[in-house]
């Protein structure tokens, strides 16, 4: 019960400082509405849903990375990871009220983005919502631990895309191939991506705050 | 302790008991906020042997207020009460605010603040937990006339190990009871 107390505290912490400074969620929203519609007219006519489907997954993925590349500014600018580390709270829960934040930004960025691909190139199945979902689940987990990696890094923007791109391929692979209508095993797919990254984003988010 | 080939430090003997007061001086660079993130446990040492408090009986002030900007006062003193298991929080945080004359600005955005009154509020932090070790890294920047008198109250009190670097040793002069030289 206070393990779950620490990390409503500190999602909720996440999502007051962005309640206030509007500087993550704005961004993201700007972004994958600017890129769906460069898509709509970059897009030559007649390519095809299947085509503007591996759009949208390129566009949710950027748009994560965007968000992803904002998730510890507040603690980095004030050193704040400092004081969080040395708290008697498992350090795992730093990383899963983080984890819950970016997965509501990243759900309300697609709140938007996807009846914008709707009204730009074809309605949105039940199962690329559900594909959305649970990819929204495995970019917050395995992105908030690779941002708190790259924080500490003095090119951490150059880090967090080298680092989240490569492990973000299954995702897109797991998207595209649950929304293109290839079978409930891609969405299976995601699901153990997201277990198994979950697992071992929580047990080693410890040692990578860790110094001492 | 050494970053790579360069060595910041060597040959530091700290003994630091209940009550006890290490003031650590020295010119730029040589080794004090390091030595002071070591003994913060928020550094591994490359060597040698710590024997230290548990990592949340210890308070730790560095350079930043570690607060955060965005929420009030009374938002982040209660976000680290919870996080550090303080007891009766409510009376604890209205107790340290009103002390350092933070009270009349509670619900207030950290980052309209002075970065004086900022480095008050990170001392209230600090000090949330009762923690047996302070450790204070220039704990006397930004701080005015009156913020500096309060400081120097805090630290005349017995209770906590206290270690303090700082570029002002006269203030803490006739308080620390042991010092430390880093060249």
């Amino acid at each position: 019960m206070t393990y779950a107390a620490d990390v409503a505290a500190l999602a909720r912490k996440d999502l007051l400082l962005e309640l206030r400074a509007k500087e993550t969620l704005p961004a993201m929203l700007l972004f994958v509405l600017s890129t769906l519609t460069v898509f709509h007219f970059a897009l030559p006519r007649g390519a095809g849903g299947l085509a503007a489907l591996g759009l949208l997954w390129v566009a949710i993925v950027f748009t994560a990375l965007l968000g992803l590349t904002r998730a510890f500014v507040a603690e980095r600018e004030q050193g704040l990871l400092d004081a969080l580390v040395l708290a008697p709270c498992d350090r795992s829960a730093i990383w899963l009220g983080k984890a819950v934040a970016v997965l509501a930004f990243l759900v309300a960025a697609e709140l938007v983005a996807l009846p914008a691909f709707a009204a730009f190139f074809a309605p949105v199945g039940a199962r690329t919502i559900v594909a959305v979902v649970l990819a929204d689940v495995g970019i917050a987990t395995v992105g908030t631990l690779l941002g708190a990696m790259a924080v500490a890094g003095r090119a951490r923007e150059l880090l967090l895309p080298l680092l989240f791109l490569p492990l973000a391929i299954p995702i897109v692979v797991g998207g595209v191939g649950a929304s293109a209508g290839g079978g409930s095993r891609y969405l299976a797919f995601l699901a153990l991506y997201d277990a198994v990254f979950a697992v071992l984003s929580w047990a080693s988010f410890e040692y990578v705050v860790a110094e001492a | 302790m050494r970053f790579g080939e360069r060595r910041v430090f060597n040959g530091v003997d700290v003994d630091l008991g209940a009550g006890g007061f290490l003031l650590v001086t020295g010119a730029n660079g040589s080794g004090k906020t390091t030595l002071l993130r070591v003994l913060a446990r928020l550094t591994a040492p490359s060597g040698g042997e710590l024997e230290l408090p548990e990592r949340h009986a210890i308070g730790y002030l560095g350079h930043e207020p570690h607060v955060y900007r965005e929420l009030s006062p009374l938002e982040n003193l209660d976000l680290f009460g919870r996080l550090y298991r303080v007891p009766e929080r409510r009376e604890r945080v209205g107790m340290l605010l009103e002390r350092f004359g933070l009270w009349d600005v509670r619900r207030e955005r950290v980052g309209s603040f002075s970065r004086g009154m900022q480095q008050r509020l990170g001392l209230c932090r600090v000090l949330l937990h009762e923690p047996r070790l302070l450790v204070l890294d220039e704990p006397y920047n930004a701080l005015d006339a009156a913020g500096g008198e309060l400081l120097d109250g805090l630290l005349a009190e017995p209770g906590p190990a206290r270690i303090v670097a700082t570029h002002e040793p006269r203030r803490v002069e006739r308080l620390a009871l042991d010092r430390l030289v880093l060249a």
